[in-house]
């Protein structure tokens, strides 16, 4: 069978497993050398979310799913394009989004933090992506919120997302920051990213072409997952 | 030319977004071939399990085939079967999922592989997931697997391969997962 394999994960682009800053990682990551595996089709396949059918307001953070009641805080609309690394969209790909709420408390029973819990808000949602690798979901803006990693740690605001791609090899977790938050550059786990550019890429931008008078701000976050080179002699004939 | 989106830890929270509802059972009564419970641990470079992980399997079908585009082998699909599942763990940090065993897939160049799942893990203090994959115990293909082989020590070896049990005629394989120490799994950079 033709292998047309994805490029290797660009390891300048990603934290490694260890990180001295973000104490957890250090008994979490594992520490001998990677094996490296030529790909093959169990790697080049994987789960295509693409036939889901999502359930009307599964992209609509700021009501709450059943009783359709409000949540509080600054509403805020995000866009993006997934795209590969050339720049090929990735259509109809699922993106999972949780989050915490206006107050930075999250929706979860372990979360201690002594911050109000609103129960208009559950911080989940999910959406696709359009055949232009275009996705939009509405949502409230998340607050920061302490955590216990290092002396008045505090986590700036962000969102999780949960992308797969079009194969195993792409699949990707990832959290986005917001423009001008003063608690990024203190974060570890931001900055666990090896590069300057790295960095820059998990920052989200103001789009005031997205904003919506008497509503909304918007914000965009583009997202890119491994490509997949073609080179002539794995093209078919 | 663009350049990848960095990854993030999942944090403690992950539950909220991606296993509020649990998507572990992957095979159903009709499905075809053999149904097997795989479950296991992940421990921490102290040894102990961890509570806060997250596990995403994907595999092929009985008949070796993968719900894919790509995968173009004349195989049969089997309707039933997506080949993907997730799981968080329980009360006493086990992840666990109902799936049937995969057949077959193709390698490189000609050859076979032996039956395996592919595995993927997240948890909270990992800043990028790591990839492993499952083999079975009694499968004599894992002689002539090139990814196996691959693995030069035989002890390091042993830690992709899902040992066989039998408990009230169910077939359970145990995998479990070090992610540091002596017996650290295996981990692909692919």
């Amino acid at each position: 069978m033709n292998i047309k394999p994805y490029n290797p994960r660009d390891w300048k682009s990603h934290p490694p497993y260890s990180f001295k800053a973000y104490g957890s990682s250090v008994k979490r990551g594992p520490l001998k050398k990677l094996l490296p595996l030529k790909q093959t089709l169990s790697e080049i396949t994987g789960p295509l979310f693409s036939a889901i059918k999502l359930k009307p307001g599964e992209n609509d953070l700021t009501h709450h799913p059943e009783t359709g009641k409000e949540a509080l805080g600054e509403r805020i609309i995000m866009v993006g394009r997934v795209l590969d690394e050339d720049e090929r969209p990735v259509p109809n790909t699922l993106i999972e989004i949780w989050q915490a709420n206006a107050a930075g408390r999250y929706h979860h029973p372990i979360d201690q933090h002594n911050a109000p819990l609103d129960p208009n808000f559950i911080g989940a949602g999910r959406c696709l992506t359009n055949e232009k690798g275009e996705y939009r979901y509405l949502t409230i803006k998340p607050g920061p919120y302490p955590w216990l990693n290092h002396p008045n740690a505090w986590r700036p605001a962000h969102i999780h997302l949960s992308l797969f791609g079009p194969a195993f090899v792409t699949r990707l977790v990832t959290q986005f920051y917001f423009p001008g938050d003063p608690l990024i550059p203190l974060d570890p786990i931001f900055n666990s990213v090896p590069t300057k550019s790295g960095r820059e890429r998990l920052m989200a931008s103001y789009a005031h072409d997205v904003s919506e008078a008497q509503f909304a701000l918007g914000y965009r976050f583009d997202i890119v997952l491994r490509g997949r080179k073609a080179t002539p002699f794995e093209e078919p004939s | 030319m663009r350049q990848e989106t960095p990854s993030q830890t999942v944090g403690p929270f992950y539950a909220i977004g991606l296993t509020r509802e649990p998507m572990n059972v992957m095979a159903r009564d009709e499905t075809e071939g053999q149904k097997i419970r795989i479950e296991g641990q992940v421990f921490d470079g102290d040894g102990a399990a961890i509570p806060d992980v997250m596990v995403e399997i994907w595999q092929a079908n009985a008949y070796g085939r993968y719900h894919h585009p790509d995968d173009t082998q004349e195989k049969p699909l089997d309707p039933t079967f997506s080949g993907w599942g997730r799981s968080a763990t329980d009360e006493k940090c086990f992840y666990s999922f109902e799936t049937i065993k995969p057949g077959s897939v193709p390698g490189n160049d000609g050859t076979v592989q032996a039956p395996h799942i592919n595995l993927c893990i997240f948890a909270r203090g990992m800043l990028v997931h790591a990839f492993t994959r499952i083999y079975f115990a009694d499968e004599p293909d894992n002689e002539s697997d090139p990814v196996l082989q691959s693995v030069k020590s035989k002890a390091r070896r042993k830690t992709l391969i899902a040992t066989r049990a039998e408990h009230d005629g169910k077939v359970i394989y145990r995998f479990d997962i070090h992610l540091q120490g002596e017996n650290e799994t295996v981990f692909f950079d692919m």
